[in-house]
């Protein structure tokens, strides 16, 4: 009896996803008293990361390293682990809610004829069942959810399990069944040079999100400088009013049609604060909202608001931070 | 080209959600209920792929009850040519509802599925890549970019950081992402026709749930903050605050 956990890498190295979901199946493994094993799919050179997954509290780490996996191909990758679900045959199933694993989740489930509980921000066991919370509206609600059957299959929403140290030695083990990459459906490649620098809006430490107060796209360089500042785990966000003006691309939007995001600092920068928007950021830990209207529905969410001109507020704000992080 | 658009029914994303009085459900008494968003952009890229090859069928499907045949109307006033609902209930996980949806669809003819990527209602995000499955065709999700040659396919997926680029052949399935296209509004004369449409009425049953609802719950209040001051003056103590009493600096 066991949890498998899917542990993500990209180009040979763990996703911040991975550590985030083995601690995620730590709790849970825990709460029922069994076994985490971790699966990790990489380059023949991925091995290597595997040591660091007992790190995070997995008990065994079945490893399939094999040029096969270099990139996401979805059959060749459903096919693993659906390898590993055999070889355990675990309770509970783990991925995270990544672009990978909101892909790969559902294969798999329908592979296995499993329920797949999407996106989830809490898992536990009452009476035996596995119980999951997932919002869905967009945020606006959260529903609560019980598994009829076994395995229970689940994606865990970035962030919603902080990493957390749990050191063991892992023990490590290679995939028996090796992939057929003649059977994939698909070929895959990563566009070139469409790769951005600052981490994705969904998974990064902080959000600088900015709205119509902004008034023109080219003043997205005052959220480029504040973000800068701020550091390299920063992310531009925006609200859907400028994504549908043209000022943004649709990956940074933020809400119930963007992404739902819960870093630990959030910045909304002349954004007034639609329903929809706000579903889809008010579990972020800290939010910090700029407008010059007073009476802007953003500040009911806001732990600490500025009521003024962004123009004036934002360059002031990024100065300020500059010297703080200049003092570190 | 033979198209089938997989569509769905949801409350407007403009609207407040209410809990229904068990306190597991969705009260949805005077919602406006709208196609999912995402389901437009798949409509809108089925149109343009039949335009483009100048021949063959859209078909626009759902699961659901009778009051899903607004939503497939609106669909066939964008253009479908023809519609077909399942008449059932949809699961709670993706499963059920891919179960029924790939049954229908197993038993007609079509080159390409088309979804929206998710339905901004349950969220799952889960249908699109299960019906692909269990259909036994590639497919590609949260699809930004399109291009059918014939019988190959090329698609532009977004990833953290980038877009992935994916190859295929047809039969495939596709779930379309916000940036494939800008869908069309219908228009009157759209509108019309739409009324003299083929809707093909199939009962097949509930889909089966293998998970189970029991608490539908307000997201977590957040407590009311503090207006710090007024302009670039109140900086300084902002950033005081975020490091000393947020400690998030």
């Amino acid at each position: 009896m066991s949890i498998l956990a899917f542990a993500e890498q990209r180009g040979g190295a763990l996703r911040q996803a991975a550590s985030e979901t083995v601690t995620a199946g730590r709790v849970l493994a825990d709460a029922m008293g069994v076994e985490l094993t971790a699966v990790l799919l990489g380059p023949p050179s991925i091995t290597g990361e595997s040591e660091r997954l007992g790190r995070y509290g997995a008990d065994k780490v079945l490893v399939g390293s094999d040029d096969a996996f270099v990139e996401y191909v979805p059959g060749v990758h459903a096919d693993a682990v659906v390898a590993a679900v055999n070889e355990i045959d675990p309770k509970v199933i783990l991925f995270p809610a990544s672009a990978l694993g909101k892909d790969l989740a559902p294969r798999v489930a329908a592979r296995l004829k499993a329920g797949l509980a999407s996106d989830v921000t809490e898992i536990r066991v009452e009476d035996g069942r596995i119980v999951a919370v997932r919002p869905a509206y967009g945020g606006k609600v959260y529903i609560t959810v019980a598994f009829k059957g076994e395995p229970a299959v689940l994606s865990v929403r970035p962030r919603a399990y902080m990493a957390e140290e749990a050191p063991r030695d892992a023990e490590v083990k290679e995939l028996s069944a090796l992939p057929d990459p003649s059977q994939a459906l698909t070929k895959v490649h990563m566009a070139a040079g469409a790769a951005k620098a600052r981490p994705d809006v969904a998974e990064a430490e902080i959000v600088v999100a900015g709205g119509r107060g902004l008034q023109e796209a080219e003043k997205w360089s005052l959220l480029e400088d504040l973000a800068d500042a701020l550091g390299p785990g920063t992310a531009l966000g925006a609200s859907r009013a400028v994504v549908d003006a043209g000022w943004r691309s649709h990956d940074e939007q933020v809400g119930q049609t963007g992404k739902v995001v819960s870093p630990p600092l959030y910045f909304a920068i002349g954004i007034s604060g639609a329903i929809q928007h706000l579903a889809g950021m008010r579990t972020a830990k800290c939010i910090v909202a700029v407008n010059k209207d007073p009476e802007a529905p953003i500040f009911k969410a806001a732990d600490y608001g500025i009521v003024g001109d962004v123009f004036e507020v934002i360059p002031r704000l990024t100065e300020e931070i500059r010297k703080l992080r200049s003092e570190d | 080209m033979n198209i089938i658009v997989c569509i769905k029914r949801v409350p407007d994303s403009e609207g407040r959600i209410a809990i229904g009085s068990d306190a597991a459900s969705v009260d949805t008494q005077g919602v406006k209920f709208v196609l999912n968003p995402y389901d437009e952009i798949a409509v809108e890229e089925a149109l343009k792929l039949k335009e483009a090859a100048g021949a063959g069928s859209v078909t626009v499907m759902t699961l659901g009850g009778d009051d899903s045949k607004e939503t497939l109307r609106t669909a066939l006033a964008m253009g479908a040519d023809q519609a077909v609902l399942l008449k059932g209930k949809p699961s709670v996980d993706g499963l059920g509802t891919a179960e029924k949806l790939a049954e229908a669809i197993g038993g007609r003819e079509y080159d390409l599925v088309l979804f929206g990527k998710q339905a901004i209602d349950d969220d799952n995000l889960q249908v699109p890549a299960m019906v692909a499955e269990l259909l036994g065709v590639p497919s590609a999700t949260v699809v930004v970019s399109l291009s059918v040659d014939g019988k190959s396919v090329k698609a532009e997926r977004e990833v953290e950081g980038g877009h992935e680029i994916v190859e295929f052949g047809l039969p495939a399935v596709i779930a379309a992402q916000k940036g494939l296209n800008e869908p069309r509004y219908a228009s009157l004369k759209g509108i019309m026709a739409a009324k003299k449409k083929p809707l093909e009425e199939v009962e097949v049953g509930d889909a089966e749930s293998r998970l189970e609802v029991i608490q539908v719950m307000n997201p977590p209040e957040r407590s009311a903050g503090e207006i710090v001051g007024e302009g670039a003056d109140a900086v300084p103590e902002l950033v005081r605050k975020l490091r000393e009493e947020a400690k998030v600096l």
